[in-house]
């Protein structure tokens, strides 16, 4: 045993960092931006300025489908997407309907719409209506393209939607002029597969960064007009509007925890080199 | 007939709905708003079901190991105390009530700190997972590598081209490969939907 651990080699230890190094060198890469923040430059992607000029070239008075499909475990890296978009409508005068197929999505929803609403000086039943949660996201989206009274004949608060002035011309997707589903789910290809597919309806996503890639092969194909993918999407919709949210101020954590992974895999593969030669060269040797 | 009938019902409402599909007509609507209403009462059924099995198997793994009673004791107070909590609609809206503080303050900083663990365990995975073994392995790390690479500020062109190169992972191979298992897993659900509306597969009746 003694020979064995006498005969370790520098590229052994690189090999067999314990886990719990690993987890405290990922902790204080989290902590580093907490005590000293600093300023990322975020580059803009095609598929996130898609959606931002999609919603940007839209008329006073046009109506938007925003779909609060996320869960609170991802709060931080969907919510920034869903302010940073109502923002926009609500200074453009873009009417905003509000829906969540998440099943805690409503509390969520409810702040966001409030605040921001608030923010802007928007009346509930003018500016906007949160039409509130239903289970089932597949049939949800169908229902809606019948009619949004079949799922919600009254919004989150209990009002029937005929007795509010905004929905009183609304009806289905044909009045719409595209849904904005902010998801952490699957309820993403549901607005895909029903939503566009079905009732041609213009969709984007704005999805968490390890769901991003699933969606690509539908941006290729239009049935997304736009992606907005995880935070970092999030940080360039808000470089894009010029205002900095919370998205922009997560970035640092982004960018020292992917250099904390960066290195772990550097190291690792270093050690995992050296040691497969020097095996090479010992069997050379015999 | 205790077999029959069920793969009779089963063939009519599957070849109704498949017609329902492509049929834009108000009976059609109808039909599929129908259809649709009950799978929601099918759903809420199901959930005092879910609420029983959730109740015996929190009591019972309580009476088999002490350790677990306090774990126990969380789980059923949080349960009652969510559901006296959402008893009254007004609770839903107002900011204050009982069940907007446990929403905000116990169940979001929950589910984001068992989220936000999961870049611990990706930093972990990464540094055992990721090694140049065989040329696919190489391929993978390289990949991920670039990818993760895209969010690190880099110094000018290379910034650019690391975009560019991410652009190309993303919208060629990456799209390939999601298209390829897209179209098999779509397959494979239109065989599997036909075989059960011809009753050739008969797992949802239990055993066979």
């Amino acid at each position: 045993m003694a020979d064995l651990h006498s005969s370790k080699h520098w590229y052994d230890y690189l090999l067999g960092i314990d886990r719990r190094w690993v987890y405290a060198v990922m902790a204080i890469a989290v902590i580093i931006p907490a005590i000293k923040s600093f300023d990322v430059p975020v580059g803009i992607s095609s598929e996130v300025r898609n959606v931002f000029e999609y919603v940007d070239g839209l008329k006073p008075g046009d109506v938007i489908l925003l779909g609060v499909d996320y869960e609170p475990s991802t709060l931080a890296e969907l919510h920034p997407m869903s302010e940073a978009i109502l923002s926009q409508a609500f200074e453009k005068d873009v009417k905003v309907i509000l829906t969540t197929l998440s099943q805690f999505g409503p509390a969520m929803a409810d702040e966001i719409i409030t605040r921001i609403a608030h923010e802007y000086g928007k009346e509930h039943g003018v500016d906007y209506t949160f039409l509130g949660y239903k289970p089932y996201p597949a049939i949800t989206i169908l229902a809606m393209g019948t009619d949004f009274r079949v799922p919600f004949p009254t919004d989150y608060y209990g009002t029937e939607i005929d007795s509010i002035p905004m929905m009183q011309d609304l009806h289905n997707y044909d009045d719409v002029e595209c849904v904005i589903s902010i998801a952490s789910g699957n309820s993403a290809d549901f607005w895909i597969q029903y939503g566009n597919a079905k009732y041609g309806v213009q969709v984007a996503l704005g999805v968490t960064g390890v769901m991003a890639t699933d969606y690509y092969p539908y941006l290729q194909s239009k049935q997304l007009f736009g992606l907005i993918p995880g935070i970092k999407g999030a940080a360039e919709y808000e470089t894009l509007r010029g205002k900095k949210g919370d998205a922009s101020r997560a970035m640092p954590y982004q960018v020292t925890s992917h250099i904390a992974i960066l290195l772990f895999m550097i190291v690792a593969n270093i050690g995992y080199v050296t040691q497969r030669r020097a095996q090479h060269r010992a069997g050379m040797m015999r | 007939m205790k077999r029959q009938l069920p793969i009779f019902i089963v063939f009519i409402t599957g070849i109704i709905m498949v017609i329902q599909f492509f049929v834009p007509h108000a009976w059609s609507e109808f039909l599929f708003t129908y259809a649709n209403d009950f799978v929601i009462v099918i759903g809420i059924l199901a959930l005092p079901l879910g609420i029983f099995s959730l109740m015996r198997g929190t009591v019972k793994k309580a009476q088999r190991d002490p350790k677990e009673r306090i774990f126990a004791l969380a789980t059923i107070a949080g349960f009652l105390v969510m559901v006296v909590a959402g008893v009254s609609r007004d609770n839903f809206t107002s900011p204050t009530s009982l069940l907007q503080y446990s929403f905000n303050y116990i169940l979001i900083p929950c589910q984001a700190t068992l989220f936000s663990m999961l870049a611990f365990y990706v930093a972990s995975a990464a540094y055992r997972a990721f090694r140049v073994r065989t040329w696919l392995a190489t391929v993978l790390l390289v990949t991920a590598f670039i990818l993760m690479l895209r969010i690190v500020p880099l110094p000018g062109p290379l910034s650019e081209w690391v975009a560019a190169l991410v652009r190309w992972i993303l919208e060629v191979p990456n799209m390939a490969a999601k298209r390829a298992i897209i179209i098999g897993v779509g397959l494979g659900g239109v065989a599997y939907s036909m075989k059960i509306i011809l009753g050739i597969e008969r797992g949802y009746m239990g055993r066979d």
